[in-house]
């Protein structure tokens, strides 16, 4: 068990390239903490940092107590779950499972009652005397996952671990590693792309990008209160609508409507000039057809382009205002292709941004 | 070049395969008359049936004359049973040319595969790899008779030319006589070979090298691997297939082994091994039936090596 720090963490490649930039996290004993971002945001690189398998070009790292900066990775006590798994090809699963606690001199009672307890949590004791090669894609991800925790480390590192399998197996697997995560205990940190995987599977969650930490915050922060347009963009699916308006004292020019704001978005409004500029952003699930709201929602024409079923809901893409808008419907509402509905977004779900800083303006 | 020679070239360039196409077209000819299930069986066999003439002609038919003039006299007159064999096991030269064969199996093969994996694995982990492999690589493009040249001289008494000698004379040392004494003269022959060899090893190590992926390198980091115990546990395992390709090839090279004994010493000094034993007993001492048994020989000892080679072969098509 152990927290993990990082103290302005700077991994530069030659003179041009920061891939992580003044990275400033602690990851508290015991917590399971998603980074996320798209391709090349640095995360698989602050991870690969923890494991030290890439020089830190600044700052200090901790692994509980101890700065471990130039620690070689062995002696981190971390283990590490890789996107390929890599698996010994050469040796049988019960021989990966122990190559760890053989190389740690481990007497061999203890190593065969480890390699058991982790095989037995993973359903792999039928697979014991197999070679990688003769798994399939799941039952090597599980020996990949079951070679980290034989060896009982303080800190679990995931990098990516569910990118190579297929839909179902990802959704089984996912649910599978919050148990593990549960059982243990074991700090983890785990990156993915996904923002589903980084939403039900983190206790808190990281968005990086180009470098640099956005936000870091519970599923639920994030997801209501996003602190710039990124991470509003990035986290939910489908993703958040965006429209940009002009202040009007404390109510926004949207188009042909106008916005009537109250609390805390009437004083984002207010804060900025008559006239300026303000982007605003709310979610497709959070849109409703209008339907007599009073002032604790704000409204406005769409005209529908494309209705896409989905079951029990449908995903509405309409015009509204010269903004392309997606929302998602209970099907009852029988809206057609060509209707002209009013939309409706409630007042604590709007969000407003800076669109020069990009950062939210209710506070 | 006159008409006659000009002709002929021609004649090789179109007409072969011209007759290959009028071979295709002759066996579809004939098995067309043929019910189908038939010709699905047959129509191999007859695309084989080339390759199997050639190397009946050129590869089994001498293999079986060589056995037979082996147990005939050195004019290939009269049959003498195992004569040739018992005289060549009787003569302590024979067995000295084994053992030398025998040291090249084992010093060459063994110093080439280990140099060949060192450069490999230390090229892999450095900036300008290429220039340092194509560096290696490029004896492998001599020929024998200039290397065996090159090193002669390399090896020559006189220090004012022998690079060795001169070597030895800078730390005031005497110069040696580097290829009449035996065992040492054998050991500096292998040199030469190790040195046009090495470059040949080491790109087909290296190429095997960079199929294992760096994951799994970092996986045994993390899981408490020093860098040794990666090169052993992992690299190493990882590697014996291709370890085994080069060490068939080597160790037939190995057997074979004749261009740099016949340039340097011509097998004299006791440097003599079995591919030039078989060159003096044939071209100088004209006993067919000497060199013949020196040839038998020669072929038992590659056979099992050969066998190993195609086992491993078939392995690894039936792991696809």
């Amino acid at each position: 068990m152990a927290t993990v720090t990082f103290d302005h963490i700077y991994k530069r490649y030659g003179q041009d390239v920061i891939a992580v930039n003044d990275l400033n996290l602690e990851v508290k004993d015991g917590e399971f903490l998603v980074l996320v971002g798209p391709s090349g945001c640095g995360k698989t690189t602050a991870l690969r940092c923890v494991a030290g398998l890439e020089d830190i070009s600044d700052g200090r790292l901790l692994i509980g107590d101890r700065v471990v900066n130039n620690v070689a990775p062995k002696d981190r006590d971390i283990a590490m779950v890789f996107q390929s798994y890599a698996l010994y090809p050469h040796m049988t699963v019960y021989d990966n499972l122990a190559f760890g606690l053989k190389l740690r001199k481990m007497n061999k009672a203890e190593i065969d009652k480890r390699v058991k307890d982790g095989a037995g949590i993973l359903g792999l004791e039928k697979f014991l005397d197999r070679k990688p090669k003769a798994l399939s894609g799941g039952q090597r991800q599980r020996v990949a996952l079951g070679r980290a925790i034989v060896r009982e480390p303080s800190v679990f590192l995931m990098d990516e671990p569910l990118s190579n399998l297929d839909a179902k197996l990802r959704v089984q697997t996912r649910a599978e590693i919050a148990r593990l995560h549960q059982r243990l205990g074991t700090t983890t940190i785990y990156v993915t792309h996904d923002q589903v995987e980084a939403m039900t599977m983190g206790d808190r969650i990281c968005v990086m990008k180009d470098g640099l930490l956005q936000q870091v915050g519970s599923p639920q922060e994030l997801y209501d209160h996003p602190v710039n347009i990124f991470v509003a963009g990035f986290i939910g699916s489908p993703s958040m609508n965006f429209a940009t308006t002009k202040s009007e004292g404390k109510d926004l020019i949207f188009g042909g409507a106008k916005l009537e704001l109250t609390g805390a978005q009437a004083r984002a409004a207010e804060s900025r000039p008559d006239g300026a500029q303000v982007l605003i952003g709310f979610r497709p699930e959070h849109i409703e057809i209008a339907n007599g709201q009073d002032g604790s929602a704000v409204r406005f024409p769409a005209k529908v382009d494309v209705v896409e079923y989905l079951g029990n809901e449908e995903l509405i893409h309409a015009q509204a205002e010269g903004n392309e808008v997606v929302a998602l419907l209970p099907s009852d509402r029988k809206v057609g292709v060509g209707d002209n509905v009013d939309l409706a977004v409630p007042m604590e779900k709007l969000h407003i941004f800076d669109p020069e800083s990009e950062k939210t303006l209710v506070g | 070049m006159d008409f006659g020679t000009l002709g002929f070239a021609v004649l090789a360039i179109v007409g072969v395969p011209a007759v290959t196409v009028l071979y295709i077209l002759a066996t579809e000819w004939l098995v067309r008359g043929l019910p189908e299930r038939r010709r699905a069986t047959i129509r191999p066999w007859l695309w084989l049936l080339p390759a199997f003439a050639f190397l009946g002609v050129y590869l089994i038919y001498p293999m079986i004359q060589t056995a037979i003039l082996s147990v005939m006299d050195r004019r290939s007159e009269s049959f003498v049973g195992f004569d040739n064999y018992l005289g060549l096991f009787g003569n302590d030269s024979f067995w000295l040319t084994i053992a030398n064969t025998a040291m090249w199996l084992v010093l060459f093969t063994g110093i080439v595969i280990v140099i060949g994996l060192i450069v490999a694995v230390l090229t892999d982990r450095v900036r300008y790899e290429t220039g340092v492999k194509a560096l290696i690589f490029i004896p492998m493009a001599i020929s024998f008779v200039a290397a065996g040249v090159i090193w002669g001289f390399m090896y020559e008494f006189d220090p004012d030319i022998g690079t060795l000698n001169a070597g030895l004379a800078t730390v005031g040392a005497e110069p040696q006589s580097w290829l009449t004494e035996w065992p040492r003269n054998t050991v500096m022959l292998i040199i030469v070979g190790i040195w046009m060899w090495v470059g040949f090893a080491m790109v087909i190590l290296s190429a095997g090298l960079k199929g294992i992926s760096t994951e799994l390198l970092e996986a045994a980091r993390i899981d408490g691997a020093t860098e040794l115990q990666v090169f052993f546990r992992i690299i190493l395992p990882l590697l014996a297939p291709t370890i085994a390709v080069v060490g068939t090839t080597i160790v037939i090279t190995a057997l074979k082994t004749f261009d740099i004994v016949f340039v340097m010493t011509s097998g004299n000094f006791d440097t003599e091994v079995i591919a030039s034993l078989f060159y003096r007993a044939r071209f100088i001492n004209g006993d067919v039936g000497s060199a013949s048994a020196v040839a038998v020989i020669l072929l038992l000892a590659i056979i099992p090596v050969m066998l190993i080679n195609i086992r491993r072969f078939q392995q690894q098509e039936a792991m696809r």
